[in-house]
């Protein structure tokens, strides 16, 4: 197997951030479409909030609380990594940000179980 | 000491310009071999039209670097013990740049863009001024000490996914360069730099992504150059508009 050039912890750490911040992105529109139909269809929104307690939804959830606070934590990281003359400890930085990502949504999961 | 045994397989890109395949070659296995040592063996042994660069076979010119089963290194210092796969090597020219012929990429995109990013020496006193002693301990020089054995391998450069995605980029190589001369106090053009590093193709297109920092073969951290950059300009762009 021919190892990619990139498979190193602060690309891999790129590339979640990009993904992240594109699923959020997809999301985000949709999160609002469905906050709007407080306004315009209350009974509808009512419908939809009781599928939260499905939990299915409630994993998806942990996976949408991940995704934020992934992109929230990673882009702390890069705001340190280039606003602040830190000496390198990059890929601690970037494993912190993954591992507060994990204890945010991991809280939340278990809070909504 | 006994060589081992088993013969390596070695594919080589061979072609001229933007057509080529890979021809495979066997090699015979030798105690602390190089990758060069091997593309010298198929030049000398095998196939004398191959085409290569190296000179000094120390790791100072940095003339020698290929793509070595997907990752830029210079091969003179690379063992082929640390970097093949069941003994197999495929060899490549350096990704990034286009290539002249077999392992020969052609560097001068490279090297123009050390030009474009003003990473060239901007005097700031003649031979007839007496020599202003350089201070070693100023976190400047420092800053500038940690980035000036640049050897111009251009392995960064290849392994560089922005240089990839946006062929106008200066790329780590260059804009390490330029952040070493800013904080040179014998280099009087912070200006120029300042600007050059800020353009479209500057140093705010990188992405942080770290693959110049993870394969210098020097070691060297081309990443938080560029973060120092991103921090000079953005003070800089401040300071404009204040006294603006
Ligand atoms: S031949 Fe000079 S650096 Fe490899």
């Amino acid at each position: 197997m021919m190892r990619p050039a990139r498979s190193h912890p602060l690309w891999l750490a790129f590339v979640l951030h990009r993904i992240s911040g594109l699923a959020l992105a997809l999301f985000l529109p949709l999160h609002f479409w469905v906050l709007a139909k407080a306004l315009t269809a209350p009974a509808q929104l009512d419908a939809f909030l009781r599928l939260t307690d499905n939990p299915a939804v409630k994993l998806a959830e942990f996976g949408l609380v991940f995704l934020l606070a992934v992109h929230f934590f990673g882009g702390l990281r890069l705001l340190a990594l280039e606003l602040l003359p830190w000496p390198a400890r990059h890929k601690t930085l970037a494993a912190a940000a993954v591992a507060l990502a994990f204890f945010v949504s991991g809280t939340f999961f278990l809070e909504a179980i | 000491m006994v060589a081992e045994a088993q013969n390596l397989k070695v594919s080589v890109w061979r072609g001229t310009g933007e057509t080529g395949e890979f021809e495979t070659f066997d090699v015979p296995s030798r105690e602390s071999q190089t990758v060069l040592d091997v593309v010298s063996w198929i030049q000398q042994q095998a196939d004398p039209t191959l085409t290569y660069r190296f000179a000094c076979r120390v790791g100072m010119c940095g003339s020698c670097a290929m793509m070595v089963n997907g990752i830029p290194r210079w091969t003179c210092r690379t063992h082929v013990k640390k970097v093949s796969e069941n003994n197999t090597l495929r060899i490549e020219p350096l990704r990034n740049m286009p290539v002249i012929k077999d392992l020969v990429a052609d560097m001068d995109p490279f090297f123009d863009k050390w030009v474009s990013a003003e990473a060239l020496h901007h005097p700031t006193s003649t031979r007839n001024d007496a020599i202003t002693p350089v201070d070693a301990t100023t976190p400047e020089r420092q800053a500038a000490d940690a980035g000036i054995e640049c050897i111009n391998c251009g392995i960064c450069y290849a392994a560089c996914d922005t240089v990839a995605g946006n062929p106008d980029y200066l790329g780590p190589a260059a804009l390490q360069r330029a952040w070493t001369l800013l904080n040179d106090a014998k280099d009087g053009g912070r200006i120029a730099i300042l600007d050059a590093v800020s353009g479209s193709g500057g140093c705010h297109n990188c992405h942080s992504m770290g693959s110049c920092t993870r394969y210098c073969p020097n070691e060297l951290d081309p990443m938080s150059a560029i973060a120092g950059l991103k921090r000079e300009t953005f003070r800089h762009a401040l300071r404009r508009k204040r006294d603006a």
